[in-house]
């Protein structure tokens, strides 16, 4: 029936171009690629889930180290309402010494003082703010900026250095320092973005490289006489901010928040403009979402990458600058980015990378921020538990994804087999 | 061996993908299952063979009822399936292969080789399928593959073999083997079940024709039905399985390609010395067994791979080197191969897929921001005009069916002003009803006066289309051929061999 001798010659495909073929109808497959979407991009119930569960594995851990507790533990047998009572106590003692610190002082005598804690809360999530606005914006081009360090960092020196070395009025000082600060921020994330779009090198790589290059920088920068360092001073720290380049404080001196708040909520506006409004985002989205697609559309992916990497590092650098400008205006050293940098990571996270989403993650980690000092200082509880409510939200939003990824599991309520959902798919249509 | 399915329903969440469906295979009989993709045949196939558990229903071979656990319980109660996609390990032999899931082994649980490849030599040589046992599954053409498929389930005492979609992989030579060889298994006292939504590869060897439609069986058919009847069973209305279309009338577009080549990053060519000329009002198809050449070129065309040799030159003007942008802003409409890859990008939406390539000024984007209502109102027109079938223009691409993804393309690719116009494989995956539409746009777009490649693996579609036709063989151009050739000279063509006194060689 089939001799070979009867067939002309065996009809094989050339198998490299098979297997471009099949490459290219598998990669948008990718699990990784599906894994990440899916972290940085998930619904809101998980966001809210994961602080609740955060909250409360907090809870567990404060009643761990609890010295009341542990007291009672010891004759639980005996009379276990005592540890009940215990717990409960170190839980509630801890979360409204949270609460007091980051939201509402309700011990305070007076309005003024009471709704301290809240403005402390913004002025730490002002950086917060930017900065996961920068990261946000590239997770929805698919890019994982983790140079937020550096570019902050950059964006410190470029701001800090007209601020104090040049004589001008405010506020075309300030707006001076801000635009330079930008820059440099832009400029330090752009590099990455560079490197990616010419050679390929992966971002991840390349910003962490940089974040050090930036550090050691600064640090040369400040421990070197005429450059960043104070004059006769041996610290390394620099001079303070002259007051025509300072964010003026919003609320009279009695509050730390600064003008520098309203230059972030802008940022978040600007950041939904560009996402959802504009020409560019629409290319930054689309690359992310699916760059075959986009670059059948034209889109230059290479151009975008680059573009998404500046974005992302001149929201960053409004961070930075809001820190040297505002925050810390009496000059500033090495620690200047303040782990705003890794922590924007989560922020974005957390804020589902939209620019809203950001904004009330920011402030409920700059409340986390303000509360833990307060826990700290009135119940003696390591302001570390708040570290660990801040990883273990990450970890409750990354790991299902990653979980999956790494063992190849389906998506739960997702059937196995990808042929079952196909026949819903032609019938609903 | 008899099999009769009872009542099969299968239902996912508030999907029915089967509805109470009966069917009888007699012994030595072929029996056609033939529907739309996504018409729920696959699901009944595998809820026979044990891979999804009916909600109602039984199965019963020899008038008695069985029921499967999974594939195992399936094998080992005498049914085989052939796979759309094989399930082979390509860096095994044949033989390895054949015996792996029931390794025959000697004392002490080793393997025992020599039974395994001495079972593929008998099977092989009782339907003469010419299989080396000790070949390399890998190095094997696809159609050989596909034997191995069948030696595994015969070697299983298989006595009814299912056939899923197996055409779709095979030249047309290798599917008139497969037909063959279905035969022969038949003459030898199988029960065949053969699903297929190949109208012609029905009519040739189907004893029986179950039509399933949307889940249910809408009809027998008898085998001498002609392709119209059961076409508009298959889809449920009368569908013209013809495009009609007059004799080209040529303008004066012209796009040029010459000596082109393409190589790949390692060094392989995929595009060898490549030259054509297609005429504005013509449509040229460009066909082939998959992977000969014909993606790249098509991509060449829009610019996403650059040729390392050659130039492409439309009414005079250069293209190779320039960007995708460039080839886009030259009126190049462009239909990819996989549209859920490089066409749509799947959680936008239908109308942010619709401007996807169109951003790069007015009416959609101006001063840099997107103009909502424009994009908006324009996708509702497009959705209108081309019957695109979505909840609305918000819903997100990637949850359209295949055919309506398909109509989002080209209602972007169509709506511009074009010099030339590129569709890759236009219908693979897409329903019959859609074919129509799409091929009915495809001739339109033609008889406009504009260039027209159609990149095609299917002789009907390459046939029905075409003014010429090209046939790539690894890389090179076999010939190019008037739309009246005859098939078989067409499918010699496709495995590379030249009809004498063709256009090129």
């Amino acid at each position: 029936m089939s001799a070979p001798e009867d067939r002309p010659a065996v009809p094989a495909e050339s198998p490299a171009a098979e297997d471009v073929a099949r490459k290219r109808t598998e990669e948008p497959e990718n699990r990784w690629s599906v894994a990440f979407r899916e972290i940085v991009g998930g619904s809101w119930g998980v966001s809210v889930g994961a602080v609740i569960l955060a909250i409360i594995a907090g809870s567990i851990m404060i009643v761990a180290t609890d010295e009341g507790v542990r007291a009672a533990s010891g004759y639980f047998f005996g009379r276990p309402g005592d540890l009940l009572a215990a717990a409960g106590g170190a839980i509630s003692d801890a979360y409204s010494a949270l609460f007091r610190g980051a939201v509402w002082d309700y011990r305070a005598d007076s309005f003024a003082e009471s709704i301290r804690p809240l403005m402390v809360s913004l002025n730490y999530a002002t950086p917060l703010i930017g900065s996961g606005l920068g990261l946000a914006v590239g997770f929805r081009a698919g890019l994982f900026n983790i140079g937020g360090q550096g570019q902050m960092i950059f964006a410190a020196i470029g701001a800090g250095w007209i601020g104090f070395a040049l004589q001008l009025p405010w506020p075309l000082h300030m707006l001076l320092a801000m635009v330079v600060g930008i820059l440099a921020g832009a400029l330090w994330a752009g590099i990455a973005g560079l490197l990616k779009a010419l050679t390929g090198a992966h971002e991840v790589i390349t910003t962490i490289m940089l974040n050090h290059t930036a550090y050691y920088l600064l640090f040369f920068l400040l421990a070197t006489p005429g450059l960043l360092q104070a004059p006769g001073s041996a610290n390394p720290k620099t001079p303070a901010m002259l007051e025509s380049a300072q964010m003026p404080k919003l609320l009279g001196s009695g509050y730390h928040l600064h003008l520098g708040f309203l230059f972030a909520l802008a940022a978040v506006v600007f950041t939904w403009w560009l996402m959802e409004r504009s020409k560019l985002g629409l290319t930054f989205r689309a690359v992310g979402e699916n760059p075959h697609a986009a670059r059948v559309a034209g889109i230059d992916v290479s151009r975008t990458t680059v573009w998404v990497m500046v974005v992302s590092g001149a929201l960053v650098g409004l961070a930075g600058v809001t820190q040297v400008l505002g925050t810390s205006v009496t000059g500033f050293s090495t620690d200047v980015d303040a782990g705003m940098g890794f922590d924007a990571i989560t922020v974005a996270l957390l804020g589902r990378s939209s620019p809203l989403g950001v904004l009330a993650a920011a402030i409920l980690f700059g409340g986390f921020r303000a509360g833990g000092a307060t826990m700290q200082a009135a119940e003696g509880i390591p302001i570390e538990i708040v570290t660990v409510i801040q990883s273990l939200i990450v970890l409750f939003i990354a790991a299902p994804p990653l979980v999956r990824a790494i063992l190849r599991l389906p998506k739960p309520g997702q059937t196995p087999r990808r042929k079952a959902a196909q026949p819903a798919k032609e019938v609903a249509a | 061996m008899k099999l009769e399915l009872r009542g099969i329903t299968k239902r996912f969440g508030a999907l029915v993908a089967n509805d109470h469906i009966d069917l009888v295979v007699q012994p030595g009989e072929i029996h056609c299952l033939l529907g739309e993709n996504g018409a729920g045949k696959s699901t009944l196939m595998n809820v026979l063979y044990g891979l999804y558990d009916a909600d109602e229903g039984e199965v019963l071979l020899d008038d008695e009822v069985v029921h499967f656990a999974g594939p195992g319980d399936a094998m080992a109660a005498g049914i085989g399936m052939v796979h759309q996609h094989f399930m082979l390990v390509p860096v095994f032999t044949v033989a390895e292969n054949v015996m792996l899931g029931h390794e025959p082994t000697r004392g002490g649980g080793r393997l025992d080789l020599e039974a395994a490849r001495a079972k593929v030599v008998e099977i092989s040589e009782r339907f003469g399928f010419h299989v080396d046992p000790d070949a390399i599954v890998e190095d094997l053409p696809v159609g050989v593959q596909q034997r191995v498929e069948i030696i595994k389930a015969l070697s299983r005492e298989a006595q009814v073999l299912i056939f899923d979609e197996p055409t779709a992989v095979l030249t047309p030579q290798e599917t008139d083997e497969l037909m063959g060889i279905m035969r022969q298994l038949k003459a030898d006292g199988a029960a065949i079940v053969f699903i297929t939504h190949k109208l012609r590869e029905v009519r040739e060897v189907a004893d029986r024709i179950t039509v399933v439609r949307r889940g249910a069986v809408v009809g027998e058919a008898k085998p001498g039905s002609s392709d119209a009847e059961l076409a508009s069973l298959m889809v449920g209305r009368s569908v013209e399985l013809t495009v009609a279309k007059d004799a080209p009338r040529y303008s004066d577009a012209k796009l040029e390609v010459k000596d082109l080549e393409i190589v790949d990053p390692d060094g392989l060519v995929l595009v060898d010395d490549v030259s054509f000329t297609v005429r504005g009002g013509e449509v040229l198809v460009v066909a082939g067994v998959q992977g000969n050449g014909q993606t790249e070129l098509a991509d060449a065309l829009l610019g996403l791979v650059t040729p390392s040799a050659g130039s492409i030159t439309l009414d005079g003007t250069e293209l190779v080197g320039r960007s995708v942008r460039d080839f886009l802003g030259q009126g190049i409409g462009f239909v990819p191969e996989d549209r859920g890859v490089d066409g749509l990008v799947g959680t936008f939406t239908v109308a942010e897929n619709l401007i996807l390539d169109r951003i790069y000024g007015p009416p959609f984007v101006k001063a840099g921001s997107l103009q909502l209502r424009a994009r908006d109102e324009f996708a509702r027109a497009a959705v209108e005009e081309f019957d695109i079938r979505t909840q609305g223009i918000d819903q997100p691409a990637g949850r359209l069916s295949g055919g309506n993804q398909q109509k989002v393309v080209l209602a972007r690719e169509l709506s511009r002003e074009l010099r030339l116009f590129v569709a890759c494989q236009p219908t693979r995956g897409v329903d019959v009803g859609s074919i129509e539409f799409i091929h009915k746009r495809i001739v339109a777009t033609r008889d406009a006066g504009v260039p027209v490649i159609v990149v095609a693996t299917e002789l009907d579609e390459a046939l029905a289309l075409g003014d010429r036709i090209l046939v790539m063989y690894r890389g090179r151009i076999v010939g190019i051929v008037p739309a009246t050739t005859p098939r078989d000279v067409l499918g010699l063509m496709m495995a590379g061999i030249a009809p004498e006194g063709s256009e090129a060689a």
